[in-house]
């Protein structure tokens, strides 16, 4: 795990692979990104590279992991580059993270690299740090499911003399670099995010191995202390909304669900636009393993509480949208009645972050 | 700590800018790792090596008294000042390396004590003189060795810590590295430990969580440093901050039991504040003593703010404070009017942090 490209993780895996194998293990490296950085390239000599698979896509050719050139080999250990990356139309699946769960229930085992900005439930903080929108993601629970997380680390002002020193981009890539993303106040900040995750990402670990964290009060279904339920709509802040909610729900270790309500409890009878972004919210919150209902009912604020009462919610979150309106009484109807009528839980209202202008 | 409390005077500040400007004051850098064996030597004096690679005049003060075959390489590439022998122990000659006056000056195992009799008694005060006197340092330190943990590593370790480096030292500190690595390598390296591999593994994986949470509260704090030197009045909510606001019929337990856990989960901060009512009754005025008792009974720093307008007070006071998430009750009473309702209004106002309403 680390913070920003140059700061060293594939010349760490790469170590690591190396030290593997001086033990006698075999390890083979799946996909290795060498942009063209010498020092990195020099830690591949004597590992075995499996060749990339080449896929067709309008008319070029892209190059990905050859997942069944790997499993065909059934090396011990096979490293490989950028957890992150989506895979181009036309290859077997869309993710690099899914070729790595294959290889993982093949009994290979993984090492690979990442930067904290990946992480899905962390990309409105990201946007808030750089000003960046992060588009290839990885789900939390995939990267819990890592049997351990490593940071590398490097201080930023290191990072940023190796990127002067042309270690990291080409030079003409340099200037650019430093005015965006390699600015050392965005560095600073993500790499406390990297620290901060990989703390949480070991602490959980330790969690598992001593058993549930918080004491088992009371029995049935809601053994947990905390649940949350979140509200889905066709509001484009719901993603920020299900990342949150997702975030504090693990952090607490409380159960989460999202709801959307709709009159007829159908939400094919929508109008295409709205029942587009409602699928769209779902899946995604699905995708972040949060259990999914589409609730019956004509007006959504009680159809929402009285749904929280029944299933002993503690925990309501709901997105603010950033206020149109200037009357005051016209904005943000739902939400305040949701507010109002919930007077007996906690209600959590999150908010869109804004990028630091720096 | 909170961003009041860190916040420097304008003295402060200038100062350290002429600090700078001058620069008569060296540079420090540490190395922190969570044991012994995971790296920290060769990291340092691998950087050492790289300096000198590129013309800085660099020179060993100290190293361990045992090192591994590729630390030993590295320290022959390198001119080491040696150890002074004293009747009470071995100590880095300080006045030996302030004579030869290196540009940086590599420390290894910042902990230790200095035999008895010196004019400084540790060797992180040791390295710190050299600081002033303008020599950059690159030093290493174990968290085991961290003054203000040391009872949770007692705790953790079941060891006796008697060498230890203040956490004001490490957050002075212009840079900091850690050097982290799975919590199964260093097993190998240290054989002398007899204790079963499972539970010394835990106990790496609390130390090496230790390790990360410091570094990151260090990072925290000069990214505070960078955007107060630089006037950004922003957040960039890097660090869970929570400000709970109580008043006379708050259900302050359950807020502030809510506020602790995730700010502990979080690793993050949480504040109390009340905003000042003239006319509060006799009985509310018991009622949020009460209140700020509990808040101070469960460790809270309590800040009371005053304004006009209560709901503009506490959202200054979260923006300029990096607050990221606001606990405010619920609504006391169904009102008339309610865009006079000071939860609709936060709901509207409390812009770029998270609102969590609370049940009375």
């Amino acid at each position: 795990m680390g913070y920003a490209p140059g700061v060293g993780k594939t010349y760490k895996m790469l170590e690591e692979g190396q030290a593997l194998r001086s033990q006698g293990v075999d390890v083979v490296i799946g996909y290795f990104e060498p942009h063209g950085r010498k020092d990195t390239i020099e830690k591949t000599a004597g590992l075995q590279i499996i060749p990339r698979a080449k896929i067709p896509y309008r008319g070029s050719v892209f190059e990905e992991m050859n997942t069944d050139a790997i499993l065909a080999r059934r090396p011990r250990v096979c490293l490989v580059d950028e957890f992150a990356h989506t895979n181009v139309p036309g290859s077997a699946r869309a993710k690099r993270w899914e070729d790595i769960e294959v290889l993982l229930e093949a009994g290979i085992d993984v090492l690979t690299t990442m930067n904290v900005q990946h992480l899905e439930s962390l990309n409105d903080q990201v946007w808030q740090i750089a000003g960046i929108r992060v588009r290839e993601t990885v789900p939390d629970w995939v990267v819990q499911q890592a049997d351990d997380v490593v940071v590398i680390d490097l201080s930023p002002r290191a990072l940023v003399h190796r990127l002067e020193r042309g270690v990291i981009y080409d030079r003409e890539k340099v200037e650019r670099a430093l005015q965006n993303f390699f600015r050392e106040s965005t560095l600073v900040a993500l790499r406390e995010l990297a620290l901060r995750e990989t703390a949480h990402e070991i602490e959980h670990r330790v969690a598992e191995h001593e058993g549930p964290a918080v004491p088992q009060q009371t029995v049935g279904s809601s053994h947990r202390e905390h649940k949350i339920l979140l509200l889905v709509t066709a509001d484009p802040k719901t993603a920020m909304l299900i990342r949150r909610a997702k975030r504090v729900s693990d952090y607490l270790d409380a159960e989460c669900f999202a709801v959307v309500v709709h009159a007829s409890g159908d939400i094919s009878f929508m109008p295409d636009t709205d029942r587009e972004a409602i699928e769209k919210h779902m899946n995604f919150a699905r995708n972040m393993r949060i259990d999914t209902r589409i609730l019956k009912g004509n007006d959504a604020a009680r159809t929402l509480v009285d749904f929280a009462h029944l299933n002993q919610i503690t925990q309501i979150f709901l997105a603010r949208s950033r206020g149109r309106s200037r009357v005051p009484l016209l904005q943000d109807t739902l939400l305040r009645r949701i507010v109002r009528l919930a007077r007996d839980m906690q209600v959590v209202i999150v908010s869109e972050r804004e990028p630091v202008k720096n | 700590m909170n961003r009041e409390m860190r916040r420097k005077t304008p003295d402060e500040l200038l100062r350290e800018v002429q600090a700078e400007e001058t620069s008569s004051h060296g540079r420090l850098k540490i190395f922190l790792g969570y044991a012994s064996g995971v790296g920290k030597s060769f990291r340092m004096l691998d950087e050492a090596r790289r300096r000198r690679e590129r013309g800085q005049d660099v020179i060993v003060g100290a190293v361990q008294p045992k090192v591994s075959p590729e630390v030993q390489r590295l320290c022959e590439k390198l001119e080491i000042i040696p150890l002074k022998k004293l009747p009470g122990g071995l100590t880095m000659d300080i006045d030996a390396i302030l004579k030869r006056r290196p540009a940086v000056c590599v420390i290894d195992g910042l902990a230790f004590n200095n035999p008895p009799g010196l004019r400084n008694s540790t060797r992180w005060q040791d390295a710190r003189e050299l600081v002033s006197a303008g020599i950059k340092v690159i030093g290493s330190i174990n968290i085991q060795y961290v003054e203000e943990l040391r009872e949770q590593v007692e705790a953790l370790t079941g060891k006796h810590v008697t060498e230890t480096v203040p956490t004001s030292f490490i957050t002075s500190a212009d840079e900091i590295e850690i050097v982290d690595a799975p919590a199964e390598e260093p097993i190998g390296r240290s054989p002398e430990q007899k204790m079963s591999d499972e539970k010394r593994q835990q106990q790496f994986t609390v130390l090496r969580e230790m390790t990360l949470v410091l570094a990151a509260d260090v990072v925290d704090h000069q990214l505070i440093d960078y955007l107060e030197k630089h006037g950004i009045e922003q957040s960039y909510g890097t660090q869970e901050r929570i400000l709970v606001c109580i008043t006379p019929r708050a259900n302050a337990a359950e807020m502030i039991d809510i506020a602790q856990k995730i700010a502990e989960r979080f690793h993050g901060e949480w504040i109390v504040a009340y905003v000042r009512q003239a006319d509060l009754s006799a009985a509310d005025k018991t009622a949020l003593e009460e209140k700020l008792v509990i808040a101070r009974s469960a460790g809270a720093q309590v800040v009371i703010l005053d304004g006009e307008d209560p709901v503009d007070a506490l959202l200054d006071f979260a923006k300029s404070s990096g607050i990221t998430q606001l606990f405010v009750g619920h609504s006391q009473s169904q009102r008339r009017w309610p865009w006079k309702d000071p939860v609709d209004k936060l709901i509207r106002k409390s812009q770029g942090m998270d609102l969590r309403i609370f049940p009375h």
